[in-house]
């Protein structure tokens, strides 16, 4: 158990935990300070290495202190919503607690959209906020926000602290809360007065100080539905593990891959779950779901049996319900019992945490084993790798020579390699950012998948190169996402965060122009960015590469598709500041294999207007596959 | 379980700033309806209970239940059955009651074994504690006197036997 650092290894309920690594006994005399100077300190003590945030009035006497921290590193960003994607961005390329801070009202506010993201996608982070004083409290202060009650709805809980002598035990349950179970972000919002008067400073030393006797989160599975999970898997002639992001916060890879190596079964990794399994390892089909690979979402369709691992069959995984996966037994294990059952009937519900029950399963499964229960997956394996040879992911070079965005997402990760972060925001660039960059290790594919945010990448990629200042790390952007939080760059440039920011430039909104393509007759309202393709000479608003250079980073352009290893490589030499690469692409490409909202899986698309051929005639009658490719 | 679409959940949560409210706004972000709402403090000072009606099937009724538990303030849930448990709320109501009429009425009164709380020249003010369908009942019976106002509180409830709820909540915990 980690006893220390808030990591996210959810750590056991019952068992009382130490909070503290290294408890500083000096700090539990009753010396009078602030409670400014208490939140500082508190911070320190959960084992926070750096806050991102903006002062403002509520906030300014926590400022104070935290200039005197030669614990605390503070990264001033440019807008508070870059602090909580930044926050973001540390907690999932680290594994551990992400912190942001910002004043009261407008400031407190613009962290809402990160906190909702952090909510949707389980991501462990604290937010600090000011408030107005508590006398003021009520009477429509200037800054003044109910921001205790505009996140309810979007923290695991949150908080009003009022009362200075509080501020340790909350921040410690805070950072308890949005470490363990299923992670997610704690809102601690203190008054300007409880943060001027003054407490004495006592850090709770174990999780028995803590105030939360409704809070029991299980991560131990239920033995029997293991066994039963592991007895099904055996069985099973057309298995597939469903692999979903809670494998990467419970930082399960490798158990995962030894139960995969052991049953043999097919994987497929949602969005969330990118790189939780190598993409270079047979097993793994690649992401299912809306843009998913045909093989991905036939393997679910045709299943047997899905085991959920991690995951919450969410909308864009599995198309219209009631035609999902309708030959599927459901095992599903998952850390948040609300989410098992939730969307789709469960046969095994296993309730635990992701390594727990991988690592349990294991052995379970090794038993059926030896007791000659195990299922030949033979026939399952050729009809799925007739479905990758046949409907490969790919995509066609355009015709007029211009630079191809998926040629571009699978160079930027075929040259910058397996060690690299990636971020991205949210639309064609990062579906094609999820299928085609390989990923081979768990926490170096960070996105907005819940909530599908915009703007996520840059201040995300900038939170995830100051945890990992080791890795290269390349924010994909799109034109229209990377508008909305561009201002980080000044945060980069100034703060010595080396990021690369790749700037897939088809001057749209990309995907929204992709749908209005195929299901609004081409009526393109109000998704050209004029940003660059057709655009007149000197009529790209912004220059890309100009603003880049305004900004204090290094800026670059490629439109030639014989540039673009250079280019690349040429960006990846930059180290002494961040670099922008505004990649002019062809703005008619569009995201394939794609299941359009509304329609069953079973409906899939591999290119426009071309379906795989279901020869419904010659089928096998168990499997229901006979997979006929001539079309091609 | 019972099949049909009401359910009374006995909550049990810390005596904490705006549990209701993070309470009441989960049923509605959720899309569950209530359909009647108590809150008061238990044996426990540092404990309320809340006692919450809702109409939903069985499918989403566990969902609500799992989605109660997950509130950090929420040390426990459970669905008291009208078999097992005593359910009560109580009820005002004034009706129209003049000399030609009082005395119907309190004859009404006396077979509910309800009472009479305040009287004035032409009307009358009941109170009546009882489950919601004798209430429901009384109410049919004095509507043809002409209702002018009703008062109701959401139900309470317990289950019936020794045991207690915060007991085992604060047992496991």
């Amino acid at each position: 158990m980690n006893a220390g650092s808030p990591a996210v290894a959810a750590s056991g309920a019952g068992a009382d935990t130490a909070l503290s690594a290294t408890p500083r006994d000096a700090d539990r005399t009753a010396e009078r300070i602030t409670g400014a100077q208490s939140i500082v300190r508190s911070l320190e003590h959960a084992g926070v290495e750096v806050v991102f945030g903006l002062p403002g009035g509520a906030i300014l006497p926590t400022y104070d202190p935290l200039l005197d921290s030669t614990e605390l590193r503070h990264v001033l960003v440019r807008h508070e919503q870059g602090a909580g994607h930044a926050a973001q961005g540390y907690a999932a390329a680290t594994g551990r607690v992400g912190v942001c801070m910002a004043t009261s009202g407008p400031g407190a506010t613009n962290l809402v959209t990160a906190i909702a993201d952090a909510h949707m996608d389980s991501v462990p982070m604290v937010a600090v906020t000011g408030q107005v004083s508590s006398k003021a409290i009520g009477t429509d202060a200037f800054q003044e926000a109910d921001i205790v009650g505009i996140t309810q709805p979007i923290t695991k809980h949150n908080y009003l602290v009022t009362d200075p002598d509080d501020i340790p035990r909350v921040i410690a349950e805070a950072f308890h809360l949005a470490s363990t179970g299923r992670p997610g972000p704690v809102l601690v919002d203190v008054t300007k007065d409880a943060q001027q008067a003054m407490t004495t400073f006592r850090w709770p030393t174990s999780t028995a100080e803590l105030d939360l006797p409704g809070y029991h989160p299980t991560t131990r599975p239920h033995a029997k539905q293991v066994r039963e999970a592991a007895k099904m898997i055996a069985e099973a002639r057309r298995p597939v593990l469903y692999v979903g992001g809670g494998v990467i916060r419970a930082q399960a890879s490798a158990e995962l891959r030894r139960l995969v190596d052991l049953s043999r079964a097919p994987v497929v990794t949602t969005l969330m779950a990118r790189g939780a399994l190598p993409d270079s390892h047979p097993a793994n089909l690649g992401m299912p779901g809306m843009h998913g690979t045909v093989a991905a979402v036939t393997a679910l369709q045709r299943a047997d049996l899905i085991v959920s691992l991690g995951a919450r069959f969410d909308d864009r995984v599995t198309g219209v319900l009631a035609s999902f996966a309708p030959h599927a037994a459901i095992v599903h294990a998952d850390i948040d019992p609300a989410e098992i059952g939730k969307n789709r009937r469960v046969d095994v519900p296993i309730v635990g945490d992701a390594r727990e029950v991988i690592s349990d399963l294991v052995p379970a499964l090794e038993a059926e084993h030896a007791a000659g229960r195990r299922a030949d997956l033979t026939g399952w394996w050729r009809q799925l790798d007739d479905l990758r040879t046949t409907y490969p992911l790919g995509y066609d070079e355009p015709d007029d020579g211009s630079l191809s965005p998926q040629k571009v997402i699978e160079r930027l990760g075929a040259i910058s390699g397996p060690d690299t972060v990636f971020t991205s925001g949210v639309g064609q660039h990062q579906m094609w950012a999820a299928q085609f960059i390989k990923y081979e290790k768990p926490n170096t594919w960070l996105n907005s998948g819940g909530l599908g945010t915009m703007g996520y990448s840059v201040p995300a990629a900038m939170g995830a190169k100051v945890g990992r200042p080791g890795s290269v790390v390349w924010a994909i952007d799109g034109d229209g996402c990377f508008q909305m939080t561009n201002q980080e760059l000044a945060t980069c440039a100034i703060e010595g965060i080396p990021i690369k920011v790749a700037v897939i430039n088809n001057s749209s909104l990309g995907m929204v122009r992709q749908w209005q393509t195929l299901f609004y007759e081409g009526r393109y309202s109000n998704t050209d960015l004029h940003t660059g393709v057709g655009a007149a000479p000197g009529a790209r608003i912004p220059d890309f590469v100009k603003l880049a250079d305004a900004y204090g980073c290094a800026g670059l352009r490629c439109e030639d598709p014989a540039d673009l290893d250079a280019t690349i490589e040429a960006a990846m030499a930059v180290n002494d500041r961040p670099v922008v690469v505004d990649f002019v692409v062809h703005r008619d490409a569009m995201v394939w294999p794609m299941v359009a909202a509304g329609l069953s899986n079973d409906a899939i698309q591999y290119a426009r207007g071309l379906s795989p051929v279901w020869d419904r005639e010659e089928q096998d009658p168990e499997t229901g596959l006979e997979m006929n490719g001539s079309d091609r | 379980m019972s099949t049909s679409s009401r359910h009374t959940l006995s909550v049990l949560v810390e005596d904490k700033p705006a549990v209701l409210a993070r309470v009441a706004s989960l049923f509605a972000r959720r899309a569950f309806n209530i359909h009647s709402l108590a809150v008061g403090p238990t044996e426990h000072p540092s404990l309320s209970r809340i006692t919450v009606v809702v109409d939903v099937e069985d499918s989403p009724l566990e969902q609500v239940v799992k989605q109660l538990n997950k509130l950090v303030n929420v040390l426990k849930v459970v669905e008291l059955e009208p078999e097992t448990s005593v359910q009560r709320e109580v009820l005002l109501v004034k009706v129209r009651a003049d000399t030609a009429t009082r005395g119907q009425v309190l004859d009404v009164v006396n077979v509910f074994r309800a009472a009479v709380v305040d009287v004035a020249p032409e009307a009358m003010t009941i109170e009546a504690i009882g489950a919601p369908e004798k209430n429901a009942a009384l109410l049919k019976v004095l509507e043809p006197f002409g209702i002018r106002e009703i008062v109701q509180s959401g139900v309470v409830a317990v289950g019936r036997g020794s045991r207690s709820i915060a007991d085992r909540a604060l047992r496991s915990a």
